[in-house]
């Protein structure tokens, strides 16, 4: 799967991840140099829930050439399944100590809807977390591949998707908190949310989920499954001339990477302590993209580095220049598309092989 | 407690007045006044008999006589002496009675000013029953005045509560009255009162009269007529009647129907013609040129703040042309928005053609940008951009139907847009260009068309169609740096829904979406019928990946 060079990089990450983090955040004095304070242990957490993000729609766009403008969609269906918990848990120490949350109280009902039945517990919730964005994912897939729904049409049709559900979950009728989402989390498993150590819990299960997300990425793109998929994505006739049933092939990619979008979502709710409608923006949606072709399309490595290079831009520039940050961020998508169509990766690789011409010779291809 | 008191006060007030009044000296003084009368002008006839039965009568009756004797004799002068009785201003000072303004006072017959007023005046004190007598006479008054502003709204105060109505005076109203639409006013609220006074024929012609208005109120007036006393039986005993009144609320009930029918439609309509001008510029980048624009939205947000500057420069420079700064505002945002397309054509559109999904993130970042100069220059909350005063109001179709003149004039203009486009594309050399290279763009260029220049045109035209696009939304939706991302999904939609490629397709999905979302609204509210209409679009794309006006073909994939 990887060179030794590769696998040493990501043995080296885990160390940082799983050893380094959580000895800077919890065993090392707060005056000190070498301390992590909270904020950025929250900070890191949520941008490695962002690089699953990316590395999903990596999966989809930069393999499978299909552009989803509605991964913040299954993103935010995991938060909220996610947050369904979260949010039976705060039990009676909500505003009004009602065991309904406390949005329902202000609407003035009395019993939970029937789709929030077994939301209290948290093994239920993790399956909705999976099935939710997997199913509508599925769904929804079946019906657009099988009538070769593709290249823009399938952006505009997701985005459409996505709209549909941001009305749908802004309505206060819809049970889910409609504008304010759900948010004042109190406790996971009982374990109350707010702790240094909670902190570095999700921040390790993040890093798992993202290393994990990566090793199947990487694992699915350099099988044979992975080769159709990148053939899918260059010539699509020629692979159904060649006997494929391509799709099969999308749907498998698309639902999968919606799965994963959804456990990206799950870890990113306890851990920023909010879900509401904007996650699921056409804005974010569309971020998204722009983080995978950033880090470099069609390499997994990449679109983690993306979504790191341009999260933590944002949240430079929102705290030193919030006026520039939407003109740095425009910048970004018009010269990334002119001038960087590969990405840093790509660029990066670029540059190595013109340093280090490769005996094969002209190998500069895309 | 407190108005136990005052009552008390009032009626002893009363009591003594009644006393006073019956000397025979103020009958003398009384006498005197109306020798003086005959000498005076002409214009103030008013009898000052009554005026004394008025302010001195002795019982409440009196003073009602006088009141209506008032508004009988239609004097133009009795109004300023009722409203100011109404208004507690007038006083008796012996025999004279005043009306008291401030430190002077007038004498109602004579017009004569009294300065200051006499120390021994008193307040002339009505009991409620007077004063709610008085409170109709007033109106009633106003009926007849000369100006028809006032008698308009006098009208449409009765027509609101016609019970107050004192028949004789609508009626002699009615008789004088050369305004259509007062005289209409006034003949629904004559025949509300016939409704329950009159003889048989009286009320039938009534009944019908109402029916015929299509007023919004005639319903609440004639439904007591059938209605049932709690013990069962009819409150009106004539069967006749009853079935006059039944079939006529019938015929109100459908022509209120066909109203809230014809309303509808035009809303559909509006939101219709609205959606079809801001994905129309999109037709042309996305069906013509394969652009996928998401600075389409923006570009209209350009065009609507170009109105607003215009609108500003006229307020300063020319405010006497206030009313005419949209002959401005329209060229002046098709051209922003032109320029402004153009440049990004030549800039960064051109490196990107045949690769859709990068224009699409690209024009994605311009639009950011394009937002955040509009924060800068203008500040992140909404301007305000007011209609011309032309463009106020609305034309009343029917009593329960209004329809904005503002909508009706955009309506209009998506129109003659959408016939200037199709004029451009079908009949000149540059739509035959753009043609052209839509078809062939090898083949244009072997023949000598220059596709470069045809590609930056041609996008500038799109862009400067969504200009326009936003300098018509700004006449009635709010104008601010995200008033794009609200339509560039809806214009998407349209486009994906009509076809690829295809004027008349956008035209048809833009009309047609906003009908389907209104008729959608009024049964489901209107966040429920925009998520049904995404979903549904999203099935229809299913069904029909090329939209309802498919350009045939027999490429495998386009």
């Amino acid at each position: 799967m990887y060179g030794s060079r590769a696998w040493t990089a990501y043995g080296a990450f885990a160390v940082l991840l799983f050893v380094l983090v959580p000895l800077a955040a919890l065993v090392t004095p707060s005056g000190s140099a070498l301390h992590l304070s909270e904020y950025w242990v929250s900070l890191g957490g949520k941008i490695i829930c962002y690089a699953i993000l990316a590395v999903a729609l990596d999966m989809v766009w930069g393999y499978t050439g299909m552009l989803s403008l509605g991964h913040a969609l299954f993103f935010a269906l995991g938060g909220y399944a996610m947050g369904m918990y979260l949010m039976r848990e705060i039990g009676l120490d909500g505003v009004y100590h009602s065991f309904l949350p406390d949005f329902m109280v202000f609407l003035d009902w009395k019993a939970y809807p029937w789709y929030w039945s077994f939301t209290e517990h948290f093994w239920y919730c993790a399956a909705l977390v999976v099935l939710v964005p997997g199913l509508l994912a599925y769904v929804f897939g079946w019906f657009a591949f099988r009538s070769r729904i593709k290249g823009v049409y399938f952006a505009i049709i997701t985005q459409a998707l996505t709209y549909a559900a941001l009305l749908l979950f802004f309505r206060n009728d819809t049970g889910f908190g409609g504008n304010n989402g759900f948010t004042d989390f109190k406790r996971i498993l009982g374990i109350p949310i707010a702790t240094p150590q909670m902190r570095v819990v999700l921040f390790a299960l993040s890093g798992a989920a993202l290393l994990g997300t990566l090793l199947l990425g990487r694992w699915l793109v350099t099988s044979k499954f992975g080769r159709v998929l990148t053939a899918i994505r260059d010539a699509e006739q020629r692979v159904m001339f060649c006997g494929y049933n391509t799709e099969h092939y999308k749907l498998f990619v698309w639902t999968l990477s919606a799965v994963l979008c959804g456990i990206a979502g799950a870890l990113y709710v306890p851990q920023v302590g909010i879900i509401n409608p904007s996650e699921m923006s056409t804005a974010n949606s569309i971020e998204v993209a722009i983080w995978v072709a950033v880090g470099g399309r069609g390499t997994l490595i990449g679109a983690a580095l993306g979504a790191l290079l341009v999260n933590g831009a944002k949240s430079y520039f929102t705290q030193e220049f919030p006026d520039y940050w939407l003109y740095f961020l425009g910048l970004l998508f018009v010269l990334v598309t002119l001038f960087l169509p590969q990405g840093v990766v790509g660029a990066l690789r670029r540059l190595r092989r013109l340093r280090r011409p490769a005996p094969g010779g002209a190998g500069a291809g895309p | 407690m407190r108005a136990a008191a005052v009552a008390a006060v009032r009626r002893y007030r009363d009591a003594a007045m009644q006393k006073e009044s019956l000397t025979p000296i103020r009958l003398v003084l009384a006498l005197l006044v109306l020798g003086l009368l005959a000498f005076a002008r002409p214009a103030l006839a008013l009898d000052p008999a009554v005026v004394h039965k008025l302010a001195l009568g002795d019982t409440s009756d009196d003073k009602i006589a006088a009141i209506n004797a008032l508004v009988e004799s239609g004097d133009e002068q009795a109004e300023p002496l009722l409203r100011a009785l109404l208004a507690g201003n007038v006083q008796t000072s012996g025999d004279r009675v005043l009306i008291i303004n401030g430190s002077t006072a007038t004498d109602p017959v004579t017009g004569q000013k009294i300065s200051p007023v006499p120390s021994d005046a008193s307040d002339v004190v009505l009991n409620n029953y007077v004063r709610g007598v008085l409170d109709t006479a007033v109106s009633a008054l106003r009926l007849v005045s000369h100006d028809r502003a006032t008698r308009l709204k006098a009208a449409r105060e009765l027509a609101d509560d016609p019970r107050t109505a004192a028949l004789p005076v609508v009626d002699k109203a009615l008789a004088r009255e050369t305004d259509p639409e007062i005289k209409r006013l006034l003949e629904i609220v004559s025949a509300s009162v016939h409704l329950h006074v009159g003889s048989n024929a009286e009320r039938l012609a009534a009944i019908r009269t109402l029916a015929r208005s299509g007023s919004t109120k005639t319903e609440t007036l004639l439904l007591p007529l059938v209605a049932k006393k709690a013990d069962g039986s009819w409150a009106e005993p004539d069967p006749e009647i009853r079935a006059a009144a039944k079939a006529s609320l019938a015929s109100v009930d459908e022509r209120l129907a066909w109203g809230d029918r014809v309303g509808l439609l035009f809303a559909g309509l509006s939101l219709g013609s609205i959606l079809m001008i801001a994905a129309l510029g999109l037709a042309i980048t996305y069906g013509i040129m394969g652009v996928i624009n998401m600075a389409h939205g923006e570009l209209m947000m350009l065009g609507a703040y170009a109105t607003y500057v215009v609108q500003n420069l006229f307020k300063a420079y020319a405010p006497g042309a206030f009313g005419w700064y949209l002959a401005c505002a329209v060229p002046a945002s098709f051209v922003v928005a032109g320029i402004v397309g153009m440049i990004l054509e030549r800039t960064v559109i051109r490196w990107l053609y045949g690769r859709p999904l990068e224009t699409l993130l690209a024009t994605w970042g311009i639009s950011l940008i394009l937002m955040q100069v509009v924060r800068s220059i203008f500040g992140a909350p909404n301007v305000q951009v007011v209609n011309p005063s032309w463009m106020s109001g609305g034309l009343q179709v029917m009593s329960n139907l209004v329809l904005p003149w503002s909508r009706i004039y955009i309506i209009a203009f998506a129109a003659a847009v959408v016939l200037g486009m199709w004029l451009l594309l079908a009949r000149t050399r540059l739509g035959l260009f753009v043609r052209g290279v839509t078809q062939n763009r090898a083949m244009a260029s072997c023949v000598g068309v220059p596709t470069a220049r045809v590609d930056t045109l041609a996008f500038g035209l799109g862009c400067a169609i969504a200009g326009l696009a936003g300098c018509a939304v700004s006449q009635i939706g709010n104008v601010g740096p995200a008033l794009g991302q609200s339509y560039i999904v809806d214009s998407f939609m349209v486009v994906v829904l009509g076809g690829v490629g295809q004027l008349a397709g956008t035209v048809y999905a833009g009309i047609g979406l906003g009908l389907v979302n209104k008729l959608l609204e009024s049964w489901s509210g209107a966040v429920m019928a925009k998520i049904v209409v995404l979903v549904f679009i999203i099935v229809f794309i299913q069904k029909r990946p090329q939209g309802l006006f498919a350009l045939k073909g027999r490429a495998v994939e386009t």
